[in-house]
């Protein structure tokens, strides 16, 4: 048998065939669907007058638009309030399985899929939300679709794709301290530029990706659509398997042992070839920070923002566009920086293993007077835990206030908007213009360079604070 | 469910020339709200079109009374970011037909094409003689034919083939969509549920 990837060999059990020239059909083992991307995609159902093939295999959540604060009370925002209602009476009338506000199983969609146990190797995963990519850490194959796909899931469970080509990034070494997953891939989007990954599926691999735990794996994972990526997904292992075991939606007792039989098989051959390769040494990555309007704009954060001769000349035009956006000088430091806002969650770092990086950085020391920072739990799981694990407390103590879950800031659809002008330290995925509110400047960080900025007001490197 | 079929267009150009245009600019996520279809065009490059005051941003291109068109030409990576479709809907809904750029964001370009707006994509040559003939006479036209794969600027000849799957050609030029395509042959996909194997 021709030897395949990873990639390949769970996409070619999913093709129910091909079309000439054309894509191929892809079956979809599970979906999961929010408020903002599915309403149009059963409003389509409805005039097809057609029916959801499988709703077992759909999960709805509402995310994107939820306020983060009293959610026992209804939304008050009308539009939002009617576009969460809609999810739940669409779910209702297809039996859809949703957790809506206030259940213990609500979050953001990428956060909640992997704590059920929804999410599992070998499958495919599709959600009209370009993050899906963060299921791939499980050794599956997930992506992003727009809403006429969801429709398509919905209506026949498969999608039309052109298969991407395969790309491998291996991460060898060690990190060093106040190294995060997150400023491994902000490394890995800074060399590659956000459009390097096009066309490609992504194949993580090395020892410094073995090493990482599950959710250090989903935060690499998340973000492979920032350099363009269809998807990334890492093979699975025992650390795999053990974090799914037990949990809700997860094989049990017999049914678990040998779905990890299987499970064992998801591996990239040895002499498989990949369309394109890169290696990088965990040695290189430090604490990393974006400078930008686009998540490849990034460096150390020690390091001076390139020169305006530093860039090739004909993307100065932009380069030059953007740094006038975020009102910093090219050439510069930022080590030193005001800043206003900080926030952390998100799909990305929104996790229990973020909370307590977070945690473990400010406990003892006071928030800076001069931040508002916002602390956004990814799920109603992950809430609950940091209150049963004491983190909550700590961070009370710190000056820190805890909010409820949702997506809260990473896109500022709710009311959490950082205003015009003012600088944001952000643990999600994306700085584009505006993407935290109109005129928000957004730098993106790891947790722990985020709770350095959130005691010192200030842009700080985090390791200044491990040595003492 | 049948969409516009998609043959030719000619028509003047609206010259976006920046690059990395994200989904977030195309529509924000404030405007992500409605549960409908229509009206994004009203918020398409929201930010860039309106001032903090909600009056027009005088010098953005789509605010200039002499600049008309169903063509949009933009930087390269345009459409990257979310899988917001909204931002093809927005596109498609202000009266674009087409966007040309040399190089599109993958899900960006699928959701275009679901929704008969043709992506074209060009050399990143041909992109910046495009947007130097646009800057000397705004009223410069494109021709856009689907059916030969190319594009060409009448006035000067300047002409480029571009690609596109032949499935997805057979769309546009029908009218046809993808869901059409898949519940008819869903007896298909109800044989592989039975049929399949593990990787
Ligand atoms: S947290 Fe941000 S990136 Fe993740 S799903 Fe929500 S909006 Fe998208």
């Amino acid at each position: 048998m021709k030897s395949k990837t990873l990639f390949d060999r769970i996409w070619d059990s999913h093709v129910v065939s091909t079309i000439e020239n054309g894509p191929e059909i892809l079956y979809i083992d599970r979906h999961l669907i929010h408020e903002v991307t599915s309403p149009q995609a059963f409003h389509g159902l409805k005039s097809r007058k057609t029916g959801v093939l499988r709703p077992e295999r759909t999960v709805a959540t509402p995310d994107h638009n939820v306020p983060t604060a009293d959610q026992h009370l209804p939304i008050s925002d009308e539009l939002s309030r009617y576009q969460v209602a809609k999810l739940e009476k669409n779910c209702k009338e297809h039996n859809i399985t949703m957790y809506g506000l206030n259940h213990p199983f609500h979050g953001i969609v990428h956060v909640i899929g992997p704590e059920l146990g929804l999410t599992q190797p070998g499958m495919t995963i599709v959600c009209g939300d370009s993050h899906t990519s963060t299921h791939g850490a499980f050794g599956s194959v997930a992506f992003g679709i727009g809403t006429s796909e969801v429709e398509m899931v919905l209506a026949t469970q498969c999608v039309m794709q052109p298969k991407p080509k395969t790309m491998r990034i291996t991460v060898d070494g060690e990190i060093g301290a106040g190294v995060t997953a997150k400023d491994i891939i902000l490394y890995i989007i800074s060399q590659l530029t956000t459009s390097g990954g096009t066309g490609y599926f992504v194949e993580y691999a090395g020892s410094a990706i073995r090493n990482l735990s599950m959710e250090a794996r989903m935060t690499i994972c998340n973000m492979s659509i920032e350099m363009g990526a269809r998807g990334g997904l890492i093979a699975p292992d025992e650390i795999t398997f053990e974090y799914i075991m037990g949990r809700e939606y997860a094989p049990k007792g017999e049914d678990f042992k040998n779905a990890v039989e299987k499970w064992k098989k998801l591996r990239t051959d040895d002499d498989a070839e990949f369309d394109k390769e890169y290696t990088f040494k965990a040695e290189n990555i430090e604490p990393m920070i974006t400078f930008g309007t686009n998540p490849g704009m990034g460096m150390s954060i020690d390091s001076e923002v390139p020169a305006l001769e530093m860039i090739e000349p004909e993307n100065r035009d932009s380069f030059l566009k953007s740094q006038k956006y975020m009102g910093i000088e090219p050439g510069t430091s930022l080590l030193g920086k005001k800043i206003d806002y900080v926030f952390v969650g998100s799909c990305t770092n929104g996790r229990i293993e973020d909370l307590r990086m977070f945690t473990a950085f400010v406990k003892g020391k006071v928030k800076s007077a001069d931040v508002t920072v916002w602390i956004v739990p990814g799920s109603k799981q992950v809430e609950n835990q940091a209150r049963e694990e004491g983190l909550i407390d700590i961070l009370t103590e710190s000056g820190f206030q805890f909010r409820q879950p949702g997506c809260s800031a990473c896109l500022a659809m709710n009311d959490d908007k950082v205003p015009e002008g003012k600088y944001s330290v952000s643990t999600s995925n994306r700085n584009f213009e505006g993407r935290q509110g109109p005129g928000a400047r957004t730098m993106l960080v790891s947790p722990v360079t985020a709770a350095a900025a959130a005691i010192t007001g200030k842009i700080s490197d985090p390791r200044d604070f491990l040595a003492k | 469910m049948a969409k516009e079929k998609f043959i030719s267009e000619e028509s003047g150009c609206i010259p976006l020339n920046i690059e990395n245009v994200d989904t977030d600019q195309i529509i924000p996520a404030r405007f992500l709200k409605a549960t409908t279809r229509d009206g994004f065009g009203e918020n398409l490059f929201r930010d860039w079109r309106y001032d903090r005051k909600n009056e027009p941003v005088k010098e953005f291109v789509l605010n200039r009374p002499e600049v008309k068109g169903k063509i949009l030409v933009t930087g390269k990576n345009f459409g990257s970011g979310s899988s917001r479709e909204h931002a093809a809907w927005a596109i498609y809904d202000y009266g674009f037909r087409v966007v040309v750029s040399s190089f599109f964001a993958d899900i960006f370009k699928n959701n275009a094409l679901n929704n008969g707006l043709l992506p074209v994509q060009v050399s990143q040559d041909f992109l910046e003689k495009l947007f130097v003939l646009l800057e000397d006479d705004k009223t410069t036209r494109v021709k856009v034919d689907l059916e030969e794969q190319t594009i060409s600027v009448p006035s000067t000849g300047m002409n480029q083939h571009f690609g596109i799957s032949s499935y997805k050609k057979e769309c546009m030029l029908n009218g046809y969509d993808d869901i059409d395509y898949l519940l008819n042959i869903k007896d298909e996909v109800l044989d592989f549920e039975k049929r399949r194997s593990l990787w």
